[in-house]
C-alpha cells in the first residue's frame, strides 16, 4: 500500500526534526534575527528539486512552473546568505583599546 | 552511479548545514558557520545540475540569473529596521517556488501517481500556497502597505475553521479520486485565501510570533517537497528549518505569556478596554534635557532598554553615542533587551549591533532583571509593554503574567517616549506615573541627540 520510499522519508524527517531541536536550542538569543534569515537562506534547497523541473522539459508548463521556482528560490539563497554574513558582521565584541 | 553519487553530494550538504546552523550558538563563531552553510548550498545545488534527467539548461540559467540580480540587492541595501519585511518576503518565495512545484508534478502526472503520491501534493501545494499569501500579508504588514491593528469580523474563527476543513476535505477527496482536478484546483485557491485569512486578525505587536510560525510553515513546505520529489536533503533542510521556526515561536510566546493559539485566534491589541483610566489619578514627572543630563552624567551604572519606537525613529546610532558619553564619565553602560521588543525575534540586538554596540553590552530579561536594582538609571527608549508594571500586579490587564523588564527596581527610571499614548496592547502603563519615573518627552533619535550634546557641555 505505502510505499517504502515515503517510510524512509519519513525517519529522516522525524530525526532531522529532533536534531534540529537540539541545535537550534543552542543558538544565542543575540543570533535570533540572523538565524532567521540563515534559516531562510538554505530552505532555498527547494532550489535543487526546481531546477530538474526547469530543465527537464517534461512540458511548456512545468517549464515555465520550474524557472519561476527556480527564479524564488535563487533570491533565497543568494539573499538570505548575503543578509546574513552582513547582520553577523556587526556583531563585534567590545575591542580593548575602547 | 551518478544518482548514488548525488546522495553523497546531498548528505555532505546535510552535514554543513548543521554544523552551519551550530555555529550561531556564538557570534563568534557563527560566520564561520555561515560559509560552512554557504559551502553545502554549493555542493547542493551543482550535483542537482548533473541530474540525469536535465536536457536544457537555458531555463535554469536564467532563473539563476534573475534570482541573483532580485536578491542582491534586496540582502546589500534594505536598511535594517526593514529586515523583518524582508524575512516574511522571502517565506513567501520559498514557498511560492515549493507550491508551483507541486503544481507542476500533479499536473505532469496526475492520477498516475495513486493516492498516496497525490495526498502528499495536496498537502506540499496548501502548505505552500497559504505560506505564501500568509507571509506576504506579514510583509505587508510590517512594511505599512496593509494596516497593522488587526482586523477582525464576526464568526472570524469559525470561518477559518471552515477553510482549513474544507481543504483538508478536499485533499482526502482527492486521494480518493486522484484524477479530480477540480478537487485539486478549488483545494489551491481556498489554500491562497486561507494564508490571507489567517493574518488578517493578527496585530503588529504579535508579529515576532507570526514571522516564526510563518518560518516554520516555510520549513514544513520545503519537507513536503522533499517527500513529494523524494528528495532527503529537502527533507532534512526543511525538518530543521520547521522546528527552528517553532522553537523561536515558542519562546516567543513565552516572552508574552501566551499561547501559540491565544496568538493565531485572540486577536491582541484590538482590546481597548478604557486606555485612560489611570490618568489624572496621578501626576507624572516631566524632566527636560538638562536635567536629565545631569542625572545621567553622574551616575555609575546606566542601562537601556530599547523597543520599537527606537527602530521606529532610526535611534540605534544616538543611542550608542548617548552611551559612549556615559562610558567615557567612567559609567558602565548595558542593555536590556526583552525577546519580543521590536518586530521579529532578535530585532533589538540587530539594530544595536548596527550601531556598533559591542555583543556583550546586551543582556537578555533574566540577565539583566537581577541587576537592575543596582542600577543607577533605566533609561527606556521606546518601549512599553515590555516593561509596563501592570503585567506583574494588574491580574485583569490583558498582558497580566507577561514577564517584564524590572525597570522600576533602578535607582532612577528616565522614559524617553514621544506622548502618553498607550501601546500597542492599548493598556495604560503605570510605570510612568511611577514615584522613581521621569519622562522625557520628544523623538527618541532628537532626544538622543540633544542628550548628547548637553551632556559634553
Amino acid at each position: 500500500m505505502i510505499d517504502l520510499g515515503l517510510i524512509g522519508d519519513l525517519y529522516v524527517f522525524v530525526l532531522a526534526g529532533f536534531l534540529g531541536y537540539q541545535v537550534i536550542s543552542r543558538v544565542s538569543p543575540l543570533l535570533h534575527t540572523p538565524l532567521m534569515s540563515a534559516t531562510n537562506a538554505i530552505s532555498g534547497i527547494s532550489l535543487v528539486g526546481s531546477l530538474v523541473v526547469a530543465g527537464a522539459g517534461y512540458s511548456e508548463v512545468s517549464t515555465a512552473l520550474g524557472f519561476i521556482a527556480v527564479t524564488c528560490s535563487t533570491i533565497n539563497v543568494v539573499g538570505g546568505f548575503l543578509i546574513t554574513d552582513r547582520i553577523l558582521k556587526m556583531f563585534r565584541p567590545a575591542s580593548r583599546d575602547k | 552511479m551518478r544518482r548514488d553519487l548525488l546522495q553523497l553530494f546531498y548528505l555532505l550538504s546535510a552535514i554543513l548545514f548543521v554544523l552551519g546552523l551550530r555555529g550561531l550558538s556564538h557570534p563568534r563563531t557563527a560566520r564561520r558557520g555561515m560559509f560552512l552553510a554557504e559551502l553545502g548550498m554549493l555542493l547542493a545545488v551543482v550535483g542537482s545540475l548533473l541530474h540525469h534527467e536535465i536536457i536544457d539548461y537555458r531555463f535554469i540559467a536564467a532563473g539563476l540569473v534573475l534570482g541573483t540580480a532580485i536578491g542582491v540587492p534586496m540582502a546589500i541595501w534594505i536598511p535594517m529596521t526593514a529586515v523583518p519585511q524582508r524575512t516574511a518576503l522571502s517565506h513567501s518565495f520559498g514557498a511560492l517556488a515549493a507550491a508551483l512545484i507541486g503544481i507542476s508534478e500533479y499536473y505532469r502526472h496526475g492520477a498516475a501517481l495513486g493516492s498516496v503520491r497525490v495526498g502528499v501534493i495536496g498537502v506540499e501545494v496548501m502548505l505552500g500556497s497559504l505560506t505564501f499569501t500568509g507571509s506576504l500579508m506579514a510583509a505587508g504588514k510590517l512594511q505599512g502597505m496593509i494596516r497593522g491593528y488587526p482586523i477582525t469580523y464576526r464568526g472570524q474563527n469559525f470561518t477559518n475553521f471552515m477553510v482549513l476543513g474544507a481543504m483538508l476535505a478536499l485533499i482526502v477527496a482527492l486521494m480518493v479520486f486522484p484524477s479530480s482536478t477540480a478537487a485539486f484546483y478549488s483545494m489551491v485557491g481556498l489554500a491562497v485565501f486561507f494564508g490571507v485569512f489567517l493574518v488578517l486578525p493578527i496585530g503588529a505587536a504579535d508579529m515576532p510570533v507570526v514571522i516564526a510560525l510563518l518560518n516554520s510553515y516555510a520549513g514544513l513546505t520545503d519537507a513536503a517537497m522533499g517527500f513529494m520529489l523524494d528528495n532527503k536533503i529537502q527533507i532534512i533542510t526543511g525538518s530543521l528549518d520547521g522546528s527552528s521556526g517553532f522553537i523561536l515561536s515558542i519562546l516567543m510566546c513565552k516572552a508574552m505569556n501566551r499561547s501559540i493559539t491565544n496568538v493565531l485566534f485572540g486577536a491582541f491589541g484590538k482590546i481597548q478596554e478604557k486606555p485612560a483610566e489611570l490618568e489624572g489619578k496621578k501626576p507624572i514627572r516631566q524632566v527636560s534635557i538638562e536635567e536629565a543630563a545631569e542625572i545621567l552624567g553622574t551616575s555609575r551604572s546606566v542601562v537601556f532598554v530599547p523597543g520599537y519606537g527606537m527602530a521606529v525613529s532610526q535611534a540605534q546610532h544616538r543611542v550608542r553615542e548617548v552611551a559612549d558619553v556615559l562610558k567615557n564619565k567612567g559609567a558602565q553602560v548595558r542593555y536590556g533587551i526583552h525577546a519580543v521588543a521590536g518586530r521579529m525575534p532578535g530585532h533589538m540586538n540587530v539594530l544595536l549591533a548596527e550601531a556598533n554596540v559591542p555583543y556583550d553590552e546586551l543582556y537578555d530579561m533574566d540577565q539583566i532583571n537581577s541587576q537592575f536594582p543596582e542600577t543607577d538609571v533605566a533609561v527606556v527608549v521606546g518601549a512599553n509593554d515590555v516593561v509596563n508594571p501592570a503585567a506583574k500586579r494588574t491580574p485583569g490587564s490583558p498582558i497580566y503574567g507577561m514577564p517584564i523588564l524590572e525597570v522600576e527596581k533602578a535607582r532612577v527610571v528616565i522614559v524617553c517616549k514621544r506622548s502618553l499614548a498607550a501601546g500597542f496592547a492599548g493598556i495604560d502603563n503605570e510605570l510612568y506615573y511611577g514615584d522613581k519615573t521621569l519622562m522625557l518627552f520628544g523623538d527618541a533619535k532628537e532626544t538622543m541627540i540633544k542628550l548628547t550634546a548637553a551632556l559634553k557641555a
